[in-house]
């Protein structure tokens, strides 16, 4: 089904798309003219398969559960953020805060990914294709942020328990982010999430970061981290 | 100590006391609730009552309105509170399930609302709260769909009284099993919530974000914007632009879980003079009573709340006080009060977890000293309490309805509070600041 942004009013289709009903065979949209607009396909509920035929702004796929969203084109502030399950895909490249604070799914750009990619995530798979910019995975708690490109400044910063893998450079890491050693479980789980989600790459050319667990618990020794 | 002794007015015995402390220990210090400096607040006012050129109602017998709704600029299903006295937000995490159960029982028995916290909602706090307002953080802890939509209205904090511009706290001691599983953390970590959003740097972002918010569940919920008071006006100004349907106000009296002291006491501003600024901002947009203005931070008495609403607020939120009338430094239990080196009233050690009285803990043990049936009654009861000394006070001003107060109905007692209030010193007709008041 064609949903016409130029036709309808946003809050209209994400109406229609939240509530799209068990008994309905048709599971497939497609939305025309989105023109930037904010917050499309936000909070969608159920496994539908939508395709965004353009540029959106702010948090599209916002809050998403189980839906598959695909966007053909580039993406504003926040895509997917807060992400329970589903997936989202990202055909051109993605502003700042993409997949934050995301609970689960998978968020795939296949561009680059701005600032802050990953912050505070907490169970999301992010895969970014391109590079991402500074501050990717600040304070993230779980999941996995895989990075095919290059990562800038400050990757990881006060990291807490999700892994960061990155294929190409990394300027520098963050607060508590240390290389850590990429055995052959980590490889083994890498791999499957590329498999999982059709991505033909080799985890063992990837490197894994994650958190020195020294700031978990406040300690004078380490005022000079904070 | 000695008569003919004399204290240093710069380094009194506190001071060097800490002084002391602060070379051992090499850290700042860390403590729970609010400021314990005095400040001008509300005990600074009083109300003029009836005179020749006012008539009072009579007493409990005539009419007195004490219900408001809150949120009917944009969402489709405001909220209609019996009386304009919430219960702020305060986390599972930093309360224990007993105190956030109790909560919910005593503000539902009187027909008002409570509020979720750093850590997501509750079976325990939904399944008691008639109305909860749900907490949108900067650390997105427990954020979900599912609980957005179960709320009865969303709470951007921005900020905290008690802390404006820091994050949250919650240390190890408290962060067990189940508060980590809502964290998504690991147990026993010293707990640092952002202090800043992930997803959005300002107020045209905050604009999108709500909108966001709205489409997600329909346009149906109120959408509180939570502030410190920092910069009241401005913030107020910002808030109201963004899109909120309710601004809540919260001076540097309100109350925290745990931050560090030096916050608690040296950061943001009384609310007295919040308020009045917050006010300002609401009425040169011509948006006072439209975009509902609610406002914690030291309120305590019936008479707090009567005067926060002849300021301008439509109504109040309470924390510490709601904590207090739930057993909070309550005498009982002095010995455990002892251990951590307290006694009843004085108690601030909300972030060790050992709450003597079961409240701001997650000990199991100590847990049960609380049951959510009784402090849900005392809740109920102080609320109660409140309410009418609101509508004493109302009525004793010739008002039908709480929010007909105004700041006519005030004097100020002190150069300070007449200033931040902006009401006249008592006796005079002078307004320290405004050159044209007569």
């Amino acid at each position: 089904m064609n949903l016409d942004l130029n036709k309808k009013k946003l809050s209209e289709i994400n109406q229609l798309l939240q509530n799209v009903g068990r008994e309905k065979n048709n599971r497939r949209f497609q939305i025309l003219n989105p023109q930037g607009q904010h917050a499309i396909c936000a909070g969608l509920k159920d496994d539908i398969e939508v395709s965004i035929k353009g540029h959106t702004g702010y948090y599209c796929a916002g809050m998403n559960k189980n839906a598959s969203i695909t966007v053909h084109g580039n993406v504003g502030t926040g895509v997917a953020e807060n992400m329970m399950s589903g997936k989202v895909i990202i055909k051109g490249n993605a502003s700042q805060s993409a997949g934050a604070t995301g609970h689960g799914g998978s968020l795939i750009i296949e561009g680059d990914a701005s600032s802050r990619c990953g912050i505070s995530m907490k169970g999301i798979n992010i895969i970014v294709k391109g590079s991402v910019g500074h501050m990717s995975a600040f304070m993230a708690q779980k999941g996995n942020l895989i990075i095919l490109g290059d990562a800038d400044a400050d990757l990881g910063d006060s990291i807490y328990e999700a892994k960061i893998f990155v294929k190409g450079k990394v300027k520098s890491l963050g607060s508590d982010c240390i290389e850590k050693q990429m055995d052959d479980k980590n490889i083994k789980e890498l791999n499957k999430i590329f498999k999982d989600l059709n991505i033909s790459e080799d985890a063992k050319k990837f490197k894994r970061y994650g958190s020195a667990r020294n700031l978990y618990n406040f300690k004078i020794d380490n005022v000079s981290s904070y | 100590m000695k008569k003919d002794l004399k204290e240093f007015k710069t380094f009194p015995s506190s001071t060097i006391k800490e002084i002391q402390r602060a070379a051992k220990e090499g850290i700042y210090q860390i403590r729970g609730l609010g400021a314990k400096r005095k400040v001008p607040d509300f005990d600074d006012l009083v109300f003029l009552g009836a005179s020749m050129s006012r008539y009072p109602l009579e007493g409990y017998r005539e009419k007195c309105n004490t219900s408001v709704i809150l949120g009917d600029r944009f969402a489709k299903n405001p909220i209609k509170l019996d009386i304009p006295i919430t219960i702020a937000g305060m986390s599972f995490g930093a309360l224990g399930a007993n105190a956030k159960e109790a909560l919910g029982r005593g503000a539902s028995a009187m027909g008002t609302s409570t509020t979720t916290g750093d850590g997501g909602m509750t079976k325990e706090e939904r399944g008691s709260s008639k109305y909860l307002v749900y907490q949108l953080l900067p650390s997105r802890y427990g954020m979900n769909p599912d609980d957005l939509r179960k709320a009865d209205a969303i709470e951007i904090v921005v900020g905290q009284g008690a802390k404006p511009g820091g994050g949250g706290m919650l240390l190890g001691q408290k962060i067990n099993k189940r508060v980590a599983g809502m964290r998504t953390l690991p147990e026993g970590i010293d707990q640092r919530s952002a202090c800043r959003h992930p997803d959005w740097t300002g107020p045209d972002d905050l604009e999108i974000k709500i909108q966001e918010l709205r489409e997600i569940t329909n346009w149906e919920k109120p959408i509180y914007i939570k502030v410190g008071a920092a910069r009241p006006y401005y913030d107020t100004t910002l808030a109201v632009k963004a899109g909120a349907d309710v601004v809540v106000l919260d001076g540097m009296q309100g109350g925290t879980a745990a931050t560090q002291d030096v916050f608690i006491e040296h950061v943001g501003i009384p609310t007295l003079g919040a308020l009045r600024e917050s006010v300002d901002a609401l009425k040169e947009l011509n948006m006072h009573r439209k975009v509902q203005l609610i406002v914690s931070g030291g309120i305590r008495t019936g008479a707090d709340v009567a005067k926060a609403i002849a300021m301008g607020a439509d109504a109040v939120s309470i924390g510490s006080a709601a904590m207090m009338a739930l057993n909070c430094n309550a005498d009982l239990y002095r010995k455990d009060y002892e251990k951590l080196g307290t006694e009843p009233g004085y108690c601030h050690h909300c972030h060790t977890g050992k709450c003597p009285v079961g409240v701001a803990t997650q000990d199991p043990i100590l847990e049960k000293r609380l049951n959510p049936i009784e402090g849900g009654k005392r809740l109920k009861n102080y609320l109660s309490t409140l309410t009418l000394e609101l509508q004493t006070l109302a009525r004793a001003n010739g008002k039908s309805d709480v929010r007909n107060l105004e700041p006519e109905d005030l004097a100020a007692l002190t150069v300070e509070a007449a200033a931040m209030a902006r009401v006249p010193l008592a006796g005079t007709d002078w307004i320290p600041g405004l050159k044209n008041k007569k």
